[in-house]
């Protein structure tokens, strides 16, 4: 129980993660933030303000019952804690290092108003922790077999989250992974030095504890259609959650150039492949002297960030729009600047510039000005003529979002789709093909780990409401 | 895992592997490939689907060992096993129908064409064949190519068999000589794709040639197998690997092939002078 009066719990400032430091992180891949040891833990969840009406939880888009873990916190019953956030967050491990709480749960924290909000994420983080090196994690128990086969297609958050719940529910699950390792970008995507893969292998070994069947290099729409899981491989349910891999790029000149990549191909050949171990490795990677990465998002983060490790002497972030505006986490931003990033804020980038060889030698930019807000309620940004200036770097990263993969779209007919090709569901998940669920960043376009992991399980209970009305 | 059934040398460098593979040997059409991994610390390459066997659930691939990858792979025997599979990927080849076509090939490009081959066969075309390779024993698949054609020619540039030259010479004799041929399919290496392009646009004469891009996936989520074709942008794993070759940049293509020479060549030294065993010697 924590005694204090509300008015001594304000007074203790928010604690801060013991951190690698910044010019030595910035040259190796392990994780940069070792999270709060057990003190600063209790120090931190003791600042709670333990309101009737906890609002944090609304903040959260699965509900994590966030006052009552924190209060099993102060109680020092951290496993608890955790089956506390377990009962609707599948992964937290996962999420309290890489969900943006500053726009969800820490932004309404009552604390907040005045003060910093609770450090909800690295709480979230710590009990994960404390139960992973104590080895007290129980599979939960399968109370009842039931009838009825489901196919879950892709790896990411939302289709492991689909898997285990389906497979708590007592259903056989099989999942379909394209690439050789399971994980979606939390594999390919989001790097070692923020997400440890560790913590992502035991989540898939738990998940194939739960009798979950995994088969990898197994791509839907090719190796197997939709509509053969359903006639041939007698699965009564099929949930979608293919993520959005497919990399746009600016249509600027020069993007065919030697050294122009987009962030999925950079990320994937260096998290997936292992690039910064080569030539242990054998995927190569190339990186010049200096490097730009353009866009202001978490991918774009990793790239700049993965780009110095490698060891870009100077690592640019190009974006056209300022600062406040960026979408990344809030975080990454910080440790980003710490590691010597440098930003080039209201920068647009017209054109990237060849040596004659086809290999990267500048680009092009722009300076941006805020104009009158656009249609996403921002200020638009407009150009300064006669601003341009060449920024010299030899590889360009491009980090500008990214859609559905189209190949499960173009192999299940009559499955509808949007203008911008993601899968249209309706409340539960459900697409217009009965038995066809799907979620993640497939229905959302690129969206957030906890977002693909509440449609995943989402999905799992309409599935399940699918299956027993089917059995009646 | 998938395991090796059979191996066998076609040439000094090029093999052929039945590989374990009951998911995707009922799936092949011809011109898909696969993307595979040789071991756990290797990368994904892509290699096309020569034939399949779905019965007995195995596909057939022919390999030339020209890098790293390709060359630890032909060290591979029958019993062993690949870390990694997937496919079928890429668009099936357009197989036209009782038409004349003229099937290209050159150098392990002629593994490639061959299911296209046999399948424009099959499908009641006229084939007229070329069957290209540097010296002798770099001809490959010849009595293979010969039965699914109506006519066909093997050229070396040495001269050391078959008819001494390069492809496109034997092509134009015949486009001249007015045999009919509708439609012209090219595989090999890229300034051979490049120069039958080039022949074939003056006599209009549609041409698919397979794009040989860097791969990464093999399913569209990279880019890094972009080419140009007529202007745009397109990945050669999910809109090809087939295109049409009159509007095909291979100018940059062969540049951008090129990219990672550096790296490539690093990751072979270190596999050919490993300490322990010669790998040149058990491979050859
Ligand atoms: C670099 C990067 C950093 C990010 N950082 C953050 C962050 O810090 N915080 C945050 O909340 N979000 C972040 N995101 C967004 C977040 O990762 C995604 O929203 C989330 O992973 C979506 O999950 P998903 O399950 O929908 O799909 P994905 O994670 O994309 O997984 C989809 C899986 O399906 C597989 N697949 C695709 N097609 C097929 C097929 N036909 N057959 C079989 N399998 C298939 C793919 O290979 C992939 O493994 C980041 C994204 C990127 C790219
Ligand atoms: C659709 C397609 C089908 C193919 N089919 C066959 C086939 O049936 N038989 C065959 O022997 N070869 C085939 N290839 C070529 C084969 O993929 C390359 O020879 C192989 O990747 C080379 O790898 P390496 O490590 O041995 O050599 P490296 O030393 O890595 O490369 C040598 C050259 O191969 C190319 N290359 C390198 N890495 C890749 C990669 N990841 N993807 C594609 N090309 C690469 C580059 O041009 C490079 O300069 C095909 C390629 C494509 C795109
Ligand atoms: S290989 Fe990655 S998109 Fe084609």
């Amino acid at each position: 129980m924590n005694t204090m009066k509300a008015s001594e719990r304000m007074k203790i400032p928010r604690q801060h993660s013991i951190e690698q430091n910044a010019e030595k992180r910035s040259h190796n891949f392990e994780e940069v933030s070792l999270g709060l040891d057990e003190v600063l833990a209790l120090t931190e969840a003791s600042r709670c303000l333990e309101c009737k009406d906890p609002i944090c939880m609304e903040g959260c888009p699965v509900n994590v019952d966030i006052k009552s873990f924190v209060q099993l916190v102060n109680e020092k019953k951290f496993v608890d804690a955790v089956k506390k956030i377990r009962e609707s967050n599948f992964l937290p491990a996962i999420c309290g290092r890489v969900c943006p709480q500053e726009e969800q749960c820490e932004n309404v924290c009552t604390l907040g108003k005045k003060h910093d909000p609770v450090a909800i994420g690295k709480l979230e983080r710590f009990v994960a922790d404390y139960e992973m090196k104590s080895g007290q994690f129980t599979i939960p128990q399968i109370e009842t077999k039931r009838e009825g086969k489901v196919a879950v297609v892709g790896s990411g958050p939302s289709g492991l989250t689909c898997a285990a719940e389906l497979a708590k529910y007592g259903y056989a699950v099989t999942l379909f992974e394209a690439l050789h390792e399971v994980g979606g970008v939390l594999r390919y995507g989001i790097p070692e030095f923020r997400l440890p893969r560790t913590i992502l292998d035991i989540e898939v070994e738990r998940i194939q504890a739960l009798g979950v069947k995994i088969y990898t290099n197994f791509v839907i729409g090719r190796t197997a259609t939709v509509d053969e899981l359903f006639k041939e491989w007698g699965f009564s349910a099929v949930f979608l959650g293919t993520g959005a891999g497919t990399p746009h790029f600016m249509g600027i000149p020069g993007e065919s150039l030697n050294g122009v990549y987009s962030a999925n191909e950079f990320l994937t050949r260096v998290n997936l492949m292992k690039a910064y171990k080569f030539p242990e490795y054998d995927t190569p990677i190339r990186l010049g002297k200096n490097v730009a990465v353009i866009g202001g998002g978490n991918t774009a983060m990793d790239g700049v960030r993965t780009s110095k490790r490698l060891g870009a002497e100077k690592a640019y972030l190009v974006y056209r729009r300022s600062r406040a505006e960026m979408p990344a986490r809030l975080e990454e931003v910080h440790h980003a600047e710490e590691e010597g990033i440098e930003f080039l804020m209201l920068t647009n980038p017209t054109k990237i510039l060849s040596d004659g060889n086809n290999n990267v030698v500048g680009m092009e930019c722009q300076k941006m000005e805020l104009g009158e807000p656009d249609a996403s309620g921002r200020r638009k940004p407009v150009p300064i003529s006669g601003s341009e200036f060449v920024l010299e770097v030899q590889t360009v990263i491009e980090a500008v979002g990214q859609a559905p993969n189209p190949i499960i779209q173009a192999t299940t007919p009559g499955l509808e789709t949007s203008k911008r090709s993601t899968v249209v569901v309706g409340e539960k998940q459900q697409t217009n093909r009965p038995g066809i669920f799907a979620g993640g960043d497939l229905t959302r376009g690129g969206a957030t780990v906890i977002l693909a992991m509440r449609d995943g399980k989402e999905a799992a209970a309409a599935i399940h409401g699918y299956l027993l009305e089917r059995s009646k | 895992m998938f395991k090796i059934i059979e191996k066998e040398f076609l040439a000094p460098t090029v093999a052929r592997f039945v590989i374990e593979a009951p998911f995707i040997a009922p799936k092949r059409k011809p011109g898909n490939f696969v993307m595979l991994r040789v071991g756990k610390t290797g990368e994904r390459i892509p290699i096309t689907l020569v034939d399949s066997d779905v019965t007995k659930g195995t596909i057939t691939l022919i390999v030339q060992g020209i890098g790293k990858t390709t060359k630890e792979l032909l060290t591979k025997s029958a019993g062993d096993f690949l870390s990694d599979v997937v496919g079928p990927l890429g668009n099936p080849t357009p197989i036209l129908e009782k038409k004349t076509v003229a099937c290209i090939g050159g150098g392990v490009g002629t593994a490639e064409l061959f299911p296209i081959t046999k399948a424009l066969n099959d499908a009641g075309c006229r084939v007229y064949s070329i069957i290209g390779g540097r010296s002798k024993e770099l001809v490959i698949l010849e009595n293979e190519m010969k039965r699914s054609s109506h006519t066909a020619v093997v050229t070396t540039d040495d001269g050391s068999y078959g008819r001494k030259g390069i492809v496109t010479e034997p092509l134009k004799e015949w486009l001249d000589a007015k045999t009919g041929i509708e439609a012209v399919y090219a595989i090999g290496p890229l300034p051979m794709m490049r120069a039958v392009s080039n022949l074939t646009k003056n006599y209009g004469v549609k041409t698919y040639v397979s794009l040989n891009a860097i791969m990464v996936d093999g399913t569209g989520m990279c880019g890094g197998c972009r080419v140009t074709v007529a202007g745009k942008m397109k990945f050669a794993c999910v809109d090809g690997p087939e295109f049409d070759g009159h509007d095909v940049d291979f100018d940059e293509m062969i540049l951008r092939n090129r990219s990672y020479a550096a790296g490539e060549k690093t990751v072979l030294d270190r596999f050919e002078h490993a300490p322990g065993e010669c790998r040149l010697e058990k491979m050859v």
